[in-house]
């Protein structure tokens, strides 16, 4: 693979809710193994361009290519076929876990690769367990998810879009419903992850995060991209008045 | 009580117990298993986008909810040969009943759906599931969990709603009973004794309701 491609490529990518614009024409290049954090504040439209990325929802026009796949045009009729294209390149991590409560740690880690990819049974416990193992959860392989802690049960729903073994890790808000003394559990999973090469588009109010892990920090406001850039420069010096002033309030609250 | 009610009682105790074992209890269950595939297809169907397919949904729960039991019953018995098509006792009694839990149930079944959190569905579609699949082993699953106690109620006023068939000459506790009372003339005794039945039957199925709901919950905190 080609280091100068982008595994990520959306361009002019627009949403509406009914008369609510959420996304105005946003492109985005995320390269193979960079780490790409959202920011901006609620209703910025950094959630539903993640949902964009992985057909949850259906933008109205703009275009998604990822890693080599087609360049979808949603200015058209897009098949279901074409959007599986898409989802199946990618893997999300919710806000609020959505593990499957009816099912153990394992089987919810299993369920993509055995139902969905049809990759032998016992093969898929091999690789589930090993991945369970590195992050620590090896022991609560056969506990139900309500048994476990809100950092427990989101590092398992991490551990579930691994083991799909995506192209694209897309996170949104991973600890935002998180008690604070979970947080840190899960951000240096991820952390990890990014360390190891994974491709990540975080969505995220974890301004250290992104200092420390990402490539690029994407400042939205109001549907577009208004600043992008290292994080030393977003963070640090921002060019643009919004982007300070959301930096400032995130980073001195009172 | 005097020595010949205690008597009666105990002889005719084996025949209505068979008219339950015989009667009543199958055609509960198999009116039961068929309702639900109506129902839950009625479910779907009222959960539908397209209006024509919601309507007939919406239609057939209107129908079933808004006309009696007995009134169905009689229509596909004694009204149906008027237009040539003769159904014996049992088949009628199983397709009435079968339609009548299929539109109660139907409703059950929705609103069960409707309560598993969106996040599932979303869960679902990121590891790649079709809409049908999701259905089938994510959300039915944890509707199932949900509906069991209203299913329970619905299968409970089953059971004895089935005492109607004694009207189209199904031989089921109900009808045995009857024809006992008839024949001996002691109707207080004899009716009282198949209410304590009726009674002891659901009075297990309560008991395997608790043990269901138990099993179902093992995955939710406590």
């Amino acid at each position: 693979m080609s280091r100068i491609d982008p595994l990520l490529t959306v361009r002019s990518l627009a949403k509406s809710f009914g008369s609510n614009q959420v996304l105005r024409s946003v492109d985005l290049d995320v390269p193979a193994g960079t780490v790409t954090t959202l920011i901006g504040p609620s209703g910025s439209g950094k959630t539903t361009l993640l949902r964009c990325l992985n057909g949850l929802e259906t933008p109205d026009a703009g275009t998604v290519a990822v890693d080599g796949g087609p360049s979808i045009d949603f200015g058209g009729t897009v098949d279901r076929r074409t959007l599986g294209q898409l989802r199946d390149r990618s893997a999300m991590v919710f806000q609020h876990y959505n593990l499957f409560p009816h099912k153990t740690v394992l089987e919810n880690v299993i369920e993509g690769p055995v139902v969905v990819q049809k990759r032998p049974r016992e093969e898929a416990v091999t690789d589930a367990t090993a991945l369970l193992d590195r992050v620590g959860l090896a022991a609560k392989r056969d506990d139900y998810p309500f048994s476990l802690s809100g950092g427990q049960q989101q590092r398992v729903g991490i551990v579930r879009a691994l083991a799909l073994k995506p192209k694209l890790l897309l996170f949104d808000e991973p600890t935002s419903a998180l008690d604070p003394e979970l947080v840190g559990e899960v951000l240096s999973l991820m952390k990890q992850l990014a360390g190891e090469g994974w491709t990540m588009v975080v969505a995220t109010h974890e301004l250290q995060f992104a200092r420390e892990v990402a490539n690029e920090v994407v400042f939205m406001d109001g549907g577009v991209i208004v600043e992008r850039g290292a994080p030393a420069q977003v963070l640090g010096s921002p060019r643009e008045e919004r982007t300070r002033r959301f930096v400032q309030r995130l980073t001195h609250p009172l | 009580m005097t020595g010949k009610d205690l008597s009666l009682v105990i002889e005719s105790f084996w025949p209505i117990t068979q008219g339950a074992i015989l009667g009543t209890i199958p055609l509960a269950i198999v009116s039961f298993v068929i309702g639900l595939v109506i129902a839950v297809v009625i479910a779907l169907m009222r959960l539908s986008k397209i209006t024509i397919v919601s309507g007939i949904a919406r239609f057939y729960i209107s129908l079933v909810r808004g006309t009696p039991l007995l009134v169905q019953l009689f229509v596909i018995f004694y009204g149906l040969p008027s237009i040539g098509l003769t159904v014996d006792p049992w088949p009628s009694a199983i397709a009435a009943f079968s339609i009548n839990v299929g539109g109660y149930a139907a409703e059950i079944i929705r609103a069960a759906i409707l309560s598993v959190p969106k996040g599932q569905w979303e869960a679902a579609h990121v590891i790649g599931m079709s809409r049908g699949v999701a259905l089938r082993r994510i959300i039915l699953p944890q509707a199932a969990r949900v509906s069991v106690p209203p299913l329970s109620n619905t299968f409970i006023s089953l059971v004895k709603d089935t005492s109607l068939a004694s009207t189209i000459l199904v031989t089921e506790l109900f009808r045995q009973t009857q024809e006992i009372a008839a024949f001996s003339g002691e109707f207080m005794i004899l009716y009282l004794e198949a209410a304590l039945i009726y009674w002891i039957i659901c009075l297990a199925l309560s008991a395997g309701q608790n043990r269901l709901e138990k099993r179902l919950d093992r995955y939710v905190a406590h």
